[in-house]
């Protein structure tokens, strides 16, 4: 672990061998997330990357324990300052979430409640957590919302969801989220529903307070733009696996896996002749195959082999740096 | 705010207006007409023309609703001819009223205050026992005709087991003092506690009868609303705060929940309407849906205005209260 910039730190939170399995009544159980593990130290913004239905927001909801408890089995652990959140009673995880984890989401409009104004809904936080009054959480809530970069915010604590513009509503949310300065930052697609200036904004305004706060930051995406931005360390999913992780520096300049070089090879560039043709991952989740005795990803894949349909490939690597393949670029080191 | 209540206190007026087209026209082109009513079907045409003439029938429609109108809003909506024979139609339907009124509340209370907690029970626990069994009732509730529901309440409750009064609002020979006309209020005002209980008593099988259809109604749309807002983006957030369990019920679920809700119960007053005419006549309880069906049986034209006429006013007027409900607690509506 020498060669990662926080190596030494002890994690603040350590999720192991993640499982969350769908059972729907008279339904074939499915497997969302499959033995996912990574760490998160404390400061540090680590990324989970990947395309729609690859186990990222599972995977959060399930550490903030917010899946549904009917039809989802969670196993694994997620060590959280010495405590197990998927072990803990329901009571005790709502006193942690809010306070020392908390959690953006995608959608800022319908992720606010439409009849409460602003000011209470972040207001309510601090009253729930810090036990302050409505009348003592009110200045504060003033303050938040101008560290998040609201003009104007005692106004705004009296406006409703609807009347602000969407990178507003976003910029609220975040308030609300480090209200109680949590530990963990947990942020689903948080640009995902915005315009492109909004989107920098956001991400720019993110990664200030997360230098400012020394908060830890989760940052789930399918947008390696936002993890190239963002983020110390990367964690690419595929089928509810891990399927590479590195530094962000590493996996950029040296990915291993088909499936990250397939996801940088789709982004849109600047520097591309006009005219040339985006390339996407061919094929979609749908094709994939079961874990159990073959890599998912091998009917996309174009470096596949026989062995990628007939055994399922191990990790290769560390907590810091690895991959799951047979025949990784650049072959095997 | 001020404006909203203003513009659509004037829109308000105008389906009056229309409303009042309408049911003038409609209760002139029912078969009979008032002349028969008056003189019976076997008369001689001179003798019909003449009272035509005196009633002012001989005249063209539009000339008619005018006059009709010039003298409904002096209050002026002709004599009663056989609900009341020779009481001025308005005061027929005043002094029904507050039957009524105290029925409905009595009832729309029950609806909404079982409905409303059971449906929000009901989608909090999908698919159990208790929301399956709260489902079953409400459709039956629904599907039951309110005349059969009055006719079983009152076979088992006031004959079979004799618990309660069979019909009316009092006990006869009972004395008690008359404030507003709502019998309940009265007891109370005056502390006659014993006529209060008394009519308490009379109320509460036609209430519960004219109950079912709103309370069923309320039920589902309240369980179906709940529902559809557990599984908001909002509600999610709500829990990612870590907020009680009470915050979250209150401030988020029922908040937003209610919104179909306030507009359902605005719309079943309209249903009340109608079942006070069932229930009322099951109980014969002397209010204003056993005027109107009498009205229309004995072919009392005047009272027939009158109550149909206040029965929209009344409708058009809740739905007023509703959208200004609405308002309020929808800033959506309210902030622009």
């Amino acid at each position: 672990m020498t060669h990662h910039p926080m190596g030494s730190a002890e994690p603040l939170l350590a999720v192991r061998d993640l499982r969350v399995t769908f059972q729907r009544h008279g339904e074939k159980a499915f497997r969302a997330v499959d033995g996912v593990s990574f760490d998160v130290r404390p400061g540090q913004t680590v990324g989970l990357v990947g395309e729609s239905g690859c186990g990222k927001s599972v995977t959060s909801l399930a550490i903030m324990g917010l899946l549904p408890k009917r039809g989802n089995r969670v196993e694994g652990t997620a060590i959280f300052d010495g405590e197990d959140l998927l072990s803990l009673s329901p009571s005790a995880m709502r006193d942690r979430r809010g306070a020392d984890i908390a959690m953006i989401f995608q959608d800022p409009l319908s992720s606010l409640n439409p009849v409460v104004t602003i000011g209470r809904q972040v207001t309510e936080v601090m009253e729930r957590h810090q036990g302050l009054s409505r009348k003592d959480a009110t200045p504060k809530a003033a303050e938040l919302l101008e560290r998040v970069g609201i003009p104007d915010p005692r106004a705004r604590l009296i406006n409703y969801p609807h009347q602000l513009s969407g990178g507003m509503r976003q910029r609220a949310l975040i308030a609300m989220a480090l209200a109680c300065n949590p530990r963990l930052l947990i942020a689903d697609e948080p640009t995902t529903a915005l315009d492109v200036t909004i989107q920098a904004q956001i991400l720019a305004l993110l990664k200030e307070l997360v230098v400012d706060t020394g908060t830890a930051l989760v940052m789930i995406t399918h947008d390696l733009g936002v993890v190239a931005g963002l983020c110390d360390e990367v964690n690419v999913l595929y089928g509810g696996k891990i399927v590479e992780r590195g530094g962000r520096h590493g996996l950029f300049q040296r990915p291993r896996h088909p499936y990250t070089v397939g996801l940088l090879n789709s982004i849109p560039r600047l520097d591309a002749p006009r005219g040339e043709k985006l390339s996407p991952v061919p094929g979609s989740v749908a094709d994939n195959l079961p874990w159990d005795s073959a890599c998912a990803f091998a009917p996309r894949c174009p470096n596949v082999l026989d062995v990628c349909t007939q055994e399922q490939p191990g990790w290769d690597g560390d907590q810091v740096v690895g991959y799951r393949c047979f025949n990784p670029m650049g072959g095997p080191r | 705010m001020l404006r909203f209540v203003v513009r659509r206190l004037l829109q308000m007026c105008m389906v009056v207006v229309v409303l009042s087209m309408l049911v003038f026209v409609w209760l002139r082109s029912l078969p009979g007409g008032p002349v028969s009513a008056i003189l019976g079907e076997r008369q001689t045409p001179q003798r019909r023309a003449a009272l035509e003439a005196a009633l002012g029938l001989d005249q063209p429609l539009p000339v008619q609703y005018l006059k009709f109108m010039e003298r409904a809003i002096q209050g002026n909506f002709g004599v009663s001819t056989k609900v009341l024979p020779g009481e001025d139609a308005l005061d027929v339907f005043l002094s029904r009223l507050p039957a009524t009124i105290e029925l409905s509340l009595l009832a729309l209370f029950l609806a909404i205050t079982l409905g409303i907690p059971l449906g929000y029970l009901a989608a909090r626990r999908q698919g159990s026992v208790t929301d399956t069994t709260a489902v079953i009732f409400s459709l039956v509730g629904v599907a039951v005709p309110v005349f059969f529901t009055a006719f079983l309440l009152k076979y088992f409750f006031a004959v079979e087991w004799n618990l309660l009064p069979v019909s009316g609002r009092q006990t006869t020979g009972l004395d008690a003092t008359r404030v507003t006309g709502m019998f309940v209020l009265d007891g109370v005002l005056t502390r006659e506690w014993d006529a209060a209980w008394d009519a308490v008593k009379h109320l509460i099988l036609p209430a519960v009868a004219l109950a079912t259809i709103p309370f069923a109604v309320i039920f589902r749309i309240t369980r179906a609303s709940v529902l559809d807002v557990l599984d908001e983006d909002y509600v999610r957030t709500a829990e990612a705060k870590g907020l009680t369990a009470q915050v979250i019920r209150g401030r988020h679920v029922l908040r937003n929940a209610m919104l179909p809700v306030v507009t359902t119960v605005g719309l079943q007053v309209g249903g009340l309407l109608a079942g006070a005419v069932l229930t009322e006549t099951v109980f014969s309880y002397r209010g204003v849906g056993d005027a109107l069906a009498t009205a229309f049986r004995e072919k009392d034209y005047p009272v027939l205005q009158v109550l149909i006429l206040a029965a929209a006013v009344i409708y058009v007027l809740v739905n007023l209260l509703v959208d200004i409900a609405y308002a309020v607690i929808d800033p959506r509506i309210r902030t622009r």
